[in-house]
């Protein structure tokens, strides 16, 4: 990078550059739109319309459907499900198979502003007035990552709120006791979903940095939801099971990812490197 | 000036000639011998060129002359691949956030962000180049009524007219109170009025402060109203240099305007053909546009015996225009 001593970082400059983005995203449909939707259809929808399912089909619920997670489970939960059918298989859904689409919210919105935020600001021809600026590449980088990463937790947090209220809710006179909150859950939320932001602004600060669109960016930047499907699948299939201890070592790789790709996401945007594209 | 950025002073700028006793400050821009290649290309080749502070120099040339690939190496933006690019004395390299600091650009697309309001675009840049905040706030204002945007102010951008973004550019450029102005193509996507209100801005922008200003353009007559001197810029390497007089003066261009009787122009017209001397004819009027070599009482006789009434005779100053193309034959011939 260039241009950049050891210095204190000039935070004002950081803010202004975070804050001008925030304040391009709340004002842009194309970004505001899918992070409402999104979320609304996998942490509302969807919990509500499977515990739904199962009041409404309460007499005709077969356990084979469940019965690889079920193997994998504890014996205290495997034990509750062969008690309450009913009850088990809403806990098993709402806790284990469901739960990890809470990375979902954090992943798209953090991979929907930085897309903005860089191929964006080149598709809007103000990315060389960003360039202009006083501020070293660390900062600009800084700026964009904050940008991007500070809405993407909140949305997760807020997101992981909504999910387990509205579990609570649907399944009121269902369970006996409280699903949530619960190690798994917190876990995944405050846990796994900073760093799978984190990593999905990674990969699209680096596809951003090669891209023309906001579109090419978006679409390269979308296997990163590849790993979240695969945590899904591999639950249903009674592959692995989220436990705590599980979700601490999942949330540990994926920081240690993360490491790793912004470093390269930093270089990526480089100022010199970003100049040769304008 | 030191690499250590946001931590340092701004860059010595020197204000003129009267900027004291004691060692010459470097020259607000200085290039020397740069070169710069897009793959196979090499946008600049060998490039020398310096602005004095106070002072207004035209980068002409065609399009892909070059003129954007300077700007962005005098900022920081792009390396060059050999030779030595310095502001004030410093390289954008290094000390990248202080010459940043110092330099203001305006380019053909106006920087402003659309989905902001003019007021919210000014207050970015004062925040992010540090400008104090009841400072910061002064000037927008101050900047945003000179430019005749207050109206519109809590306006987004996206609402104006390409003649008002450029405008608000301007004011971006202006609002750090930089020493060096880069203005790339500043209208060439606007229209004449626009132009014309953009142009009478920098003039009376760039005089203020005994700003420096860099302008790059293909538009001969804005080069000329505004600039000292021009660099003239083909295929990445520097054709010429000086004021527009000057080099004039050295390529024997200008023009002599001939008035005769309306009825007596066909006869005239011939004549200088007959002396392969070339011309332009409006009416009455015949304008040699290579008049130089010529020996005007030789052709005050050689009319007048051809029997030509011949009413005025006047030598003008040759125009950017005509040294630009003169230079631009020389290079292809």
């Amino acid at each position: 990078m260039t241009g950049q001593g050891q210095h204190r970082l000039h935070w004002r400059g950081i803010a202004a550059v975070t804050r001008r983005d925030l304040r391009i995203v709340r004002g842009s449909k194309p970004v505001i739109i899918p992070m409402l939707i999104v979320p609304a259809i996998l942490l509302v929808l969807l919990p509500a319309g499977m515990a739904l399912s199962v009041r409404l089909g309460a007499d005709a619920i077969d356990l084979g459907d469940i019965d690889a997670i079920v193997g994998a489970l504890s014996p205290e939960v495997a034990a509750r499900v062969a008690a309450d059918p009913a009850a088990g298989i809403i806990e098993v859904a709402l806790v284990y198979l469901l739960s990890p689409l809470l990375l979902i919210v954090p992943l798209m919105t953090a991979s929907v502003i930085a897309a903005d935020a860089i191929a964006g600001e080149r598709e809007r021809q103000t990315l060389e007035s960003l360039l202009l600026t006083p501020l070293t590449d660390r900062e600009l980088f800084t700026a964009k990552l904050l940008g991007a990463w500070l809405p993407a937790v909140t949305v997760g947090v807020v997101g992981g709120v909504v999910y387990a209220a509205v579990a609570e809710l649907a399944t009121i006179g269902l369970v006996d006791g409280r699903l949530f909150p619960n190690l798994v859950w917190a876990g995944l939320v405050l846990w796994v979903g900073p760093a799978i932001a984190a990593v999905s602004l990674g990969i699209t600060v680096l596809v951003s940095a090669r891209v023309r669109t906001v579109q090419e960016a978006f679409q390269l930047a979308g296997v990163v939801v590849l790993p979240v499907v695969a945590l899904i699948v591999s639950q249903a299939a009674g592959l692995l099971v989220l436990s705590p201890v599980l979700v601490l070592l999942v949330g540990a790789a994926i920081w240690a990812v993360a490491a790793l790709l912004l470093p390269a996401g930093a270089r990526a945007v480089s100022r010199t490197r970003l100049g040769e594209r304008l | 000036m030191t690499g250590d950025g946001h931590g340092a002073a701004p860059p010595a700028v020197r204000r003129g000639p009267d900027a004291g006793d004691g060692p010459p400050s470097p020259p607000v821009v200085a290039l020397e011998g740069v070169v710069h290649t897009f793959g196979e290309l090499r946008a600049l080749d060998g490039v020398t060129l310096s602005v004095e502070a106070g002072e207004v120099v035209g980068l002409l040339g065609h399009n892909g002359a070059g003129k954007t690939t300077t700007v962005r190496l005098l900022t920081g933006i792009l390396t060059a691949d050999a030779g030595s690019v310095r502001i004030h004395g410093s390289d954008p390299l290094v000390d990248g956030p202080a010459v940043r600091r110092a330099t203001g650009v305006v380019s053909a697309v106006p920087a402003v962000d659309g989905r902001l309001t003019a007021v919210q675009n000014l207050r970015f840049v004062a925040e992010v180049f540090d400008v104090d905040r009841d400072e910061g706030q002064r000037r927008a204002r101050e900047l945003l009524d000179r430019f005749g945007l207050s109206e519109r102010a809590e306006d987004k951008v996206e609402g104006f007219s390409s003649g008002m973004r450029q405008r608000l550019a301007l004011a971006r450029a202006l609002l750090p109170d930089p020493s060096l102005l880069l203005l790339d193509e500043p209208t060439s996507a606007l229209d004449p009025v626009a132009s014309r209100d953009v142009r009478e801005l920098i003039d009376r922008f760039a005089g203020e402060r005994s700003r420096s200003v860099l302008l790059c353009s293909h538009n001969l007559v804005e080069v000329q109203q505004l600039c000292d001197r021009v660099v003239i810029l083909e295929h990445g390497r520097v054709i010429a240099e000086g004021p527009p007089a000057t080099l004039a003066a050295e390529l024997s261009v200008g023009r002599l305007r001939l008035e005769v009787d309306r009825a007596h122009a066909p006869r005239a017209g011939r004549l200088l053909e007959a002396a392969g001397l070339p011309f332009e004819a409006s009416g009455g009027r015949l304008v040699l546009t290579r008049p130089g070599g010529v020996d005007v009482p030789d052709l005050i006789a050689e009319l007048v015996a051809a029997g030509v009434r011949l009413h005025a005779v006047t030598p003008e100053d040759a125009s950017l225009e005509d040294v630009y193309l003169a230079l631009h034959e020389r290079e292809r011939s």
